[in-house]
């Protein structure tokens, strides 16, 4: 299978088995276009009749051959033998979990899929006890694992500090008995940084998610604290304090585009020049009916929207600055493994989310659905029946991922994303 | 080759037979949270 596209003045062909890509010019991506696998080493006639009015038999033959020989080396039009590898990681150990230490926010962000913060629970914040049954959770399903992660999750976790430093000194306490790396990470909107906050939170935290939506008005609209009142102004502050003493390392600032900011590379622009260079902007996820949501109609917008902003970050790159945008970021040669593109992110699975109450869910987007429950970190018990069927759902269970050119790229996707389309 | 560079390694095959040591970061925790983004997480070994 392959994947062929034009772009920003390069005929761009990825190979997808082989993970190859390769750039080809003119006539070979117009002879491409007209061949298809297996490949002889003689060109046919139809190709040679269908190109013959612009090119001659000698161009075409030339560019052919290049074709046939990528194809010799497996590197074009190369097997799909991956269906052996995707029962690997099944019954994989729970390594990664998303502590949701506070179901309370001090933000009312109109779109917010955890319900205003409390994911239709009441508000409540998790206590020391149910914190450290957490990790003992984890210390315990993680056999085999020695990096553990653990991100700290709400609503807003800054409204429940002393217990994250808490569950932090617990965990970090039993790393050399149980011979774990704990990697901890926090996602928060900023409003009750410190700067003993972002001290700890630098010390302690292997990655910071900052959540901030780009220009003033569009993070203003929907990002509103209880009184209605915009944050922008607070939070960009803090932000940049926070930044500059982490010296620019491991960090997002990470925004939700919606139908309001279909024009959101402008939002990506204006993160940069504020001065941040680790960009995370998203789609909106939530429901259909609201003013906010993105439709089918969108998408074309939407695309060609990806494409300015992949031209932006080129002219940023030309003039010596340049930016990283999270779905943009692929190592081409040294990514994740086959396996673990496999499947999306593992949740139910191999990464899983605790409420303030201690309840267990596949994810943050599944807690409050009561059918999700996958048991309670006091029990300590997992329900095996729903972490099985999690750990089979990955792209050759698909049948549309199965045959699709980006599989190994996008790996099926977000499940809780994509629960609520599936039999549809 | 004349008309066609390929830019990468292409090692993508290899890495199934030798993967799956699960050491990686789970995607969701590094930024996304709603959505899912495999392909940009580092390899641990």
């Amino acid at each position: 299978m392959i994947h062929r596209y034009s772009l920003n003045g390069y005929n761009i062909v990825l190979d997808v088995h082989s993970g190859g890509i390769h750039i080809i010019d003119d006539i070979t991506y117009e002879v491409l276009g007209l061949v298809s696998p297996p490949m002889s080493s003689i060109c046919s006639q139809r190709i040679l009749d269908a190109l013959g009015n612009r090119y001659s038999n000698q161009q075409i033959i030339e560019a052919y051959s290049e074709l046939y020989e990528l194809f010799e080396q497996d590197l074009l039009f190369s097997k799909d033998d991956y269906e052996q590898f995707a029962n690997q990681m099944v019954a994989s150990p729970v390594k990664a979990m998303c502590l949701n230490i506070a179901h309370d926010c001090n933000l009312r962000c109109e779109y917010c899929f955890a319900s205003t913060g409390d994911f239709g629970q009441g508000r409540r914040l998790m206590d020391f006890e149910t914190g450290k049954a957490a990790v003992d959770f984890l210390l315990e399903h993680s056999k085999g694992r020695k990096n553990l992660e653990m991100d700290f999750f709400g609503g807003e976790p800054l409204m429940n500090f002393d217990v994250v430093k808490q569950i932090v000194e617990y965990a970090r306490s039993k790393e050399k008995e149980y011979n774990k790396n704990f990697r901890f990470t926090i996602t928060t909107n900023g409003l009750l940084l410190t700067e003993d906050k972002m001290d700890y939170i630098n010390k302690q935290m292997s990655n910071v998610v900052l959540s901030l939506d780009g220009r003033k008005e569009i993070n203003d609209k929907l990002r509103k604290r209880v009184d209605g009142t915009g944050c922008y102004d607070t939070i960009v502050l803090k932000y940049k304090q926070l930044v500059d003493k982490r010296g620019h390392d491991n960090y997002y600032v990470r925004g939700t585009f919606t139908k309001h900011n279909l024009d959101f590379s402008k939002d990506v622009q204006h993160l940069n020049e504020l001065g941040f260079d680790q960009l995370s902007v998203e789609p909106v996820v939530g429901d259909p009916s609201k003013g906010f949501a993105i439709s089918k109609n969108d998408l074309p917008r939407i695309f060609d929207e990806y494409e300015n902003l992949a031209q932006q970050i080129i002219e940023s790159k030309q003039q010596g600055k340049g930016f990283n945008f999270f779905h943009f970021m692929l190592d081409l040669d040294q990514g994740p493994c086959a396996i673990k593109r496999l499947r999306g992110c593992g949740c139910g699975n191999e990464y899983v989310a605790v409420t303030p109450d201690g309840d267990i869910y596949p994810c943050h987007q599944f807690v409050g659905m009561e059918e999700w429950k996958m048991g309670t970190v006091y029990e300590g018990k997992l329900d095996f029946a729903k972490k099985d069927r999690f750990s089979k759902a990955h792209v050759y269970e698909k049948e549309k991922c199965k045959d699709c050119w980006a599989k190994f790229y996008c790996s099926g996707g977000c499940n809780a994303n994509n629960f609520p389309l599936a039999n549809k | 080759m004349k008309h066609i560079k390929t830019l990468n390694k292409a090692n993508l095959k290899k890495t199934a037979a030798k993967g799956g040591c699960g050491e990686c970061q789970a995607s969701c925790q590094s930024a996304c949270k709603t959505s899912c983004t495999v392909a940009n997480q580092k390899c641990e070994k």
